[in-house]
């Protein structure tokens, strides 16, 4: 008995028309899942005469986003049917449906191999285009033999399906590529097009794949040649109505035989010169009219700057991009610029002499040519063209959008750097850079500029002049303000004198410069960071500036500021206001000259981060490091140079990277811990006792004060003390009180020297002094040997 | 090679979509509304190569439908832009009026002309010989 029947289900394309009459996303959903439930039932009935007209649907369906894996068994079942169209549905669902992995794909295997021994072309070409798209590596090589046997038939629609497919196989098994070889040695002599385009495909592949390939395909087999001649034949064959595309002969197998003479001919002389009369050749020859001519030349230029091409090809490629460059065509332009930032590594000079279009082509409409023209002007700057080039690039960095201003302003840092010709310049584009882009700079530039400004030490008035000047107009961008507020702190006193030598000298009081400072922490503009730098930059203005008072106030009300970074910063500035105020010159002097990180050593200890405050933030960027590395090395070089002496007298700073903590460490544990004090040095009336603290809680770090007294009648001036340690050991020497030693015992020079001994290893040292005593020069040495166990255990 | 091509409506709308290399299902409509987000958004006189996370994406518009063809960085974007004028080119031999009701035949074309990411043939008479005798076939 039959059951009744079910309304034939609908065709494909009246499903796209339904489909398309939906209005909203809810009501497609609805018709498909009706759809979908119909489907069902025709599969679940066994349905043959619709099942290929049902997986159409659901291909469809599958391409809308909708599931659709209860179809993959039907394409199967389709697969292994007779007829030629549901074979057709069934493969392209396989191939839209299937990988590698599902488990029902295995089932494939059979079928696939019964088709590829089919009568009927068609049918084998399905077989192999499926088995071709989504093999599996099992499946490959069960069926390799068959594709290879394939590969070898007469039949070229075939033959071109079988290449393609052993690229796939080879890709899935490498092992398998030895295979394809022997079959390979006709290919190229087919006349049909379809099938030397796969063909090269094919060898492109086992040539890209495996070096002894591409040796083998070199030398015996003569390729180059051949490719070479079928690529003249092209060119110089007349017109052909079968592959011509805008008066040009099957230009996409041009591009393909070029792309593959590129493989040959990299790094190998002999196939270069082989084919360097074809190429000169197609590189003059061409239409260029349109875009088809311009794609074969663009694959040409590729191929010549590739290979190991004569110097005449080369710069024939080049103007070949350079007239590309002048193309009214945006692709053609985007097209010159990518392939001249690929040879500008090598032929530098010859990209030159095409810089101002690539400089033009930053004014480009085109997001996508503007980014390559910048990448390309920052690789052709150079010494000579440095002025006229930033200037093009600084202008660009105004107008461009902000996805590129990141990038701009490093590739300006960095080629201002390389190549400025004068550090005013570079001091001026520095700042051209902050004012127009300064909030997409990087976080390292803040610290890279603070570096270079103090290590230019004509320019300082200049600078921060220049910088005030900025911050006056704009206290927006977080970079620019942090690196003023550094420079005003450190050089303050610079600008209120008005000493600028390179520009007019700007008026400015103490009063205006902290009202300044004062409006960057109060600003809701201001970030943490900032704040940070601006309080300390007042702080260090308090032995620039004669008005102490104002900032002492201002130290203290931040005492209690809610920001726990500033708090802690005015707390410890207050200790230095009133219990520390001795220490506080030497604290807040100004900064040495600055080395890049690149010399630093592997203690913490000695390597400073260059600024006078014990602040947590400055510790994250990479701590420049100062002269003081020097000194833990050198016994002989502190002893026998004189030079030295500067740089031990004025390094003062304090923290280790760690935290804020150790100055209060320092400054905090003065108490003398029980070590007994000792006498140093005793001679020609000159006294000098050691007496010491230990530094908790770091107990490697033993802190030394020398008390110096003279008891002869006249005084000793000019008093410097240097002191030298064994190389296991670190040394600090902070400022002395004073270089006076007055006579007659009235009073007493002190000076802090800091040992680190983390090997706790004995304490030796090794004294220098040199002082003037009655109008005539003294200077002696001395070796300190009789430290108390304590002080380095 | 070529990684997949797209065949768009100006409202995002996919109407053919065929992969070379395996997309995950939940991804490809994230990655189509993006694609189409990016060739929608360019105006007429910028150049039809974009570049997409790690691949380049050449399209084309014809009236109301955009071609998008996704290609990885070793191929030449000229020659794809030619290659999606073929295509179309075949198309229109062969649909006389809609194309977009057959589905299935547009498949079939493409998968002539391309296969496994490459190219196969470009000569539109023979990529138009399976599909004639199909329907041959089919009418028979």
């Amino acid at each position: 008995m039959a059951l009744p029947r079910m309304p034939a289900p609908i065709r494909l394309r009246e499903l796209i028309r339904t489909i398309r009459t939906a209005r909203t996303q809810a009501e497609e959903r609805e018709m498909i899942q009706k759809e979908c439930a119909a489907i069902r039932s025709s599969f679940r009935e066994e349905d043959n005469t619709y099942r290929c007209r049902n997986v159409a649907k659901l291909l469809y369906m599958h391409m809308l986003g909708y599931p659709a894996h209860f179809g993959q068994l039907e394409c199967l079942k389709l697969i292994a049917s007779q007829k030629f169209t549901d074979k057709r549905i069934g493969y392209l669902g396989a191939m839209l449906l299937l990988d590698e992995r599902q488990d029902v794909h295995l089932l494939m295997t059979n079928c696939i191999k019964n088709d590829l021994n089919h009568s009927t072309q068609y049918v084998q070409g399905l077989a192999l285009c499926t088995l071709g798209c989504m093999g599996s590596s099992e499946m490959c090589r069960d069926l390799a033999g068959e594709v290879e046997k394939l590969l070898k038939t007469s039949n070229s629609y075939l033959r071109k399906k079988a290449a393609l497919c052993a690229v796939h196989v080879i890709r899935k098994v490498p092992e398998l590529m030895e295979m394809f070889l022997p079959a390979t040695k006709n290919l190229l002599s087919e006349k049909n097009h379809g099938v030397l385009h796969t063909s090269v495909v094919l060898l492109t592949e086992m040539c890209e794949r495996s070096p002894d390939m591409l040796a083998h395909f070199r030398k015996n087999e003569k390729l180059v040649p051949q490719l070479v001649r079928i690529l003249k034949n092209l060119i110089m064959s007349g017109y052909s109505p079968e592959h011509d595309v805008s008066g040009i002969s099957d230009p996409f197998l041009q591009v393909r035989i070029l792309r593959l003479l590129r493989i040959l001919g990299k790094g190998d002389d002999d196939s270069s010169e082989a084919m360097n009369d074809i190429l000169a050749q197609v590189a003059t020859n061409t239409e260029t009219s349109k875009n088809v001519g311009n794609a074969i030349l663009y694959e040409t230029v590729l191929t010549i700057m590739d290979i190991k091409s004569e110097s005449g090809l080369r710069v024939l490629a080049i103007n070949i991009l350079g007239r590309f460059l002048l193309n009214n065509d945006k692709n053609i332009r985007y097209v010159a610029l990518t392939s001249l930032l690929k040879t500008v590594q090598t032929d530098h000079n010859a990209v030159q002499r095409h810089r101002s279009t690539i400089v033009d082509c930053l004014k480009d409409l085109d997001v996508s040519i503007k980014r390559r023209a910048m990448e390309l002007s920052f690789a052709l700057v150079n010494g000579n063209n440095i002025r006229g080039m930033m200037k093009e690039l600084l202008y660009f960095l105004d107008s461009c959008d902000p996805e590129f201003k990141a990038d701009c302003a490093s590739g300006v840092f960095l080629a201002a750097e390389k190549y400025a010709p004068s550090k005013r310049w570079h001091i001026d584009t520095i700042m051209r850079v902050l004012t127009t882009a300064g909030s997409y700079v990087r976080d390292d530039s803040v610290p890279n500029l603070i570096q270079l400004i103090t290590n230019s030490v004509e320019m300082h008035a200049y600078t921060v002049q220049r910088l005030y000047k900025a911050l006056l107009d704009d206290i927006s961008q977080q970079p620019l303000v942090q690196v003023a507020s550094w420079c005003i702190g450190e050089y303050g006193d610079l600008l209120v004198s008005g000493q600028c030598e390179e520009e007019e000298p700007i008026q400015v009081t103490e009063d205006e410069v902290l009202d300044v400072l004062e409006g960057l922490l109060v600003s809701n503009l201001s970030t943490p960071v900032t704040r940070g730098y601006a309080l300390t930059a007042i702080m260090k203005l308090s032995t620039r500036f004669t008005s102490v008072n104002r900032i002492k106030k201002v130290v203290s009300i931040y005492g209690s500021s809610i920001d726990v970074e500033l708090q802690q910063r005015a707390v410890e500035y207050n200790a230095l206001f009133k219990k520390y105020d001795h220490m506080r010159p030497a604290l807040l002097e100004r900064m040495p000259i600055m080395e890049k990180t690149a010399s630093n050593g592997p203690t913490e200890i000695v390597q400073t981060n260059g600024e006078a405050e014990p602040s947590v933030v400055e510790a994250k960027h990479p701590p420049p490091v100062t002269q003081p590395t020097n000194q833990a090395n050198d016994l002989l070089d502190l002893l026998g140079g004189n030079d030295v002496v500067p740089v031990i007298q004025t390094t003062v700073p304090t923290k280790p990277a760690s935290a804020g903590g150790e100055l209060l460490d320092l400054l905090g544990d003065l108490s003398l811990s029980g070590i007994p004090p000792m006498t140093a040095y005793n001679k020609n009336g000159l006294k000098i006792d050691f007496t010491f603290e230990r530094a908790n809680p770091n107990p490697n770090i033993a802190v030394i004060t020398i008390h110096a007294s003279n008891s002869t009648e006249a005084d000793m001036t000019d008093f410097v003390f240097q002191a030298a340690v064994p190389k296991t050991f670190q040394l600090q020497l902070l400022s002395p009180s004073s270089n006076v030693v007055p006579t007659l015992n009235q009073g007493t020079v002190t000076q802090v020297i800091r040992v680190l001994n983390p090997q706790k290893q004995q304490l030796r040292m090794r004294i220098k002094l040199t002082y003037t005593h009655k109008g005539s020069a003294v200077q002696d040495l001395a070796e300190v040997n009789n430290f108390p166990p304590q002080s380095w255990q | 090679m070529i990684k997949f091509v797209l065949m768009v409506n100006r409202q995002g709308q996919t109407r053919l979509s065929r992969y070379y290399h395996s997309v995950e299902l939940s991804r490809r409509a994230a990655l189509e509304a993006d694609v189409v987000r990016y060739c929608l958004s360019r105006k007429k006189d910028q150049c039809s190569f974009v570049e997409y996370k790690d691949f380049k994406l050449v399209y084309r518009q014809y009236a109301a439908l955009y071609i998008v063809v996704g290609i990885t960085d070793s191929e030449n974007e000229l020659s794809i832009y030619e290659l999606v004028h073929n295509f179309v080119e075949v198309l229109d031999k062969y649909f006389s009026r809609v194309i977009m009701f057959n589905l299935d035949r547009v498949h079939i074309i493409l998968d002539e002309i391309i296969q496994n990411g490459h190219i196969v043939e470009t000569n539109k008479s023979r990529i138009l010989a399976p599909l004639t005798t199909i329907d041959k076939m089919v009418d028979s």
